[in-house]
């Protein structure tokens, strides 16, 4: 039974050391990153990860402490992992939409980012100004 | 041994919300500190999460739960402003 | 599968609101189970006006084993997207990518494009409304043609027998 105990405290340690990890190095990667879709890269996908890793520790720990199961953190886990793509679309969405300036490295020219605005996409096409006489 | 990996979990997501300050207030462009706000907030859920297990019991979950789902229909409806010009259309 | 009826048109979003309910409130007593049923009965007839056509998920087996595929790959994403960030010299190698779609259902283009954002060194990042490009950013890619085939051998095909649009 102890053995049981220590060997879920290691566990429990490790989760939540993994996850810290995995958490600052995507804070790293929004720090140091040159552009603003390089640094889209970090916060949706490894700190998604790291914050996910500790809501396990945190059920592994509480499933410990009362002696059954206990999933109540589950929720947030689920709605984490299902909401940080749609964030990470949108603001990517709103990036392109302000035509952010990339890396000089990146290969691949988008019409979103190419400069003449006489060629707006269907979601740019403006609502308010007509050109009705 | 859980007590020491709790103290260096804090420390580190201290850490990385301090790197989410610092583009909050450099970040050159408007999405880059809606993205540095973004993920502040999952930050400091975990934070939370840390304090519960610190506490040994699970009055703080409801308030992470409210972080998790304020922070992402801020999120969504920031973008959707840049997008727009307009949050409700 | 559950059959929708008159008063249960959307099965899965029911059972969905029952689980949600029970992990809310943390415990499987009677009371719960009874409350959360009658929450998963009358929130979906009361907003059944708001919601588009829901796909039909022809095979769920298929579907669980996209999970735990998608899963695998969230870890391995991680580790070389952290392996790029760590990296001291900086050296990535980031692009743009058209990617042609072939799926037409809009939640199976969801799925796609949230499985991209989360799996190796990609990141959605628009849909063309007329929805058949999607523009991908890669962090760190070699050949482009091989990621995009890669693209289409593990996710888009998987789902496209699931959802058979």
């Amino acid at each position: 039974m102890i053995a049981l105990y220590t060997l879920m405290e290691g566990v429990i340690a490790f989760f939540l050391i993994a996850g810290s990890i995995f958490a600052l190095i995507g804070s790293l990667g929004l720090a140091r990153m040159k552009d603003f879709y390089m640094r889209l890269h970090g916060p949706s996908k490894i700190s998604t990860l790291g914050v996910g890793c500790v809501l396990l520790a945190s059920i592994a720990y509480f499933s410990l402490l009362n002696g059954g199961p206990s999933l109540q953190e589950l929720l947030i886990t689920i709605f984490l992992f299902i909401t940080a793509p749609v964030s990470a679309h949108l603001l990517s969405k709103s990036a392109l939409h302000q035509k952010l300036p990339r890396d000089p490295r990146t290969r691949g020219n988008p019409e979103e980012l190419q400069e003449d605005d006489d060629e707006t996409t269907l979601e740019e096409a403006p609502q308010g100004s007509s050109k009705l006489p | 041994m859980l007590d020491f990996a709790l103290k260096i979990s804090v420390a580190l997501f201290a850490i990385a919300i301090v790197l989410n300050l610092y583009r909050v207030a450099v970040g050159p462009s408007l999405p880059d500190r809606i993205l540095a706000l973004d993920t502040m907030y999952v930050n400091s859920i975990a934070l939370i999460v840390l304090f519960g297990i610190w506490l040994g019991h699970r009055t703080y979950f409801e308030a992470a739960l409210l972080i998790a789902m304020l922070g992402f229909v801020s999120t969504v409806a920031v973008c959707k402003y840049l997008l727009r010009g307009d949050i409700i259309e | 599968m559950i059959r929708p009826r008159k008063w249960l048109p959307m099965p899965l979003l029911s059972v969905l609101l029952l689980i949600v309910w029970l992990l809310l409130m943390n415990g499987v007593a009677l009371g719960h189970w009874l409350l959360g049923g009658f929450l998963a009965i009358v929130i979906p007839l009361i907003t059944k006006p708001f919601w588009e056509a829901q796909p039909r998920i022809k095979k769920p087996w298929l579907m669980v084993r996209y999970f735990f595929r998608v899963l695998l790959d969230i870890v391995v994403a991680n580790l070389e997207a952290s392996k790029v960030i760590l990296d001291p010299l900086g050296r990535a190698r980031p692009a743009f990518v058209e990617y042609p779609l072939e799926l037409q259902e809009n939640f199976a283009i969801t799925m796609l494009a949230s499985t991209i954002t989360l799996t190796p060194g990609t990141v959605s990042a628009h849909l063309r409304m007329d929805g058949t490009t999607l523009l991908i950013h890669v962090l760190d890619v070699d050949d482009i043609g091989d990621m995009k085939r890669h693209i289409h051998e593990r996710y888009e095909r998987p789902l496209k027998e699931i959802f058979e649009c």
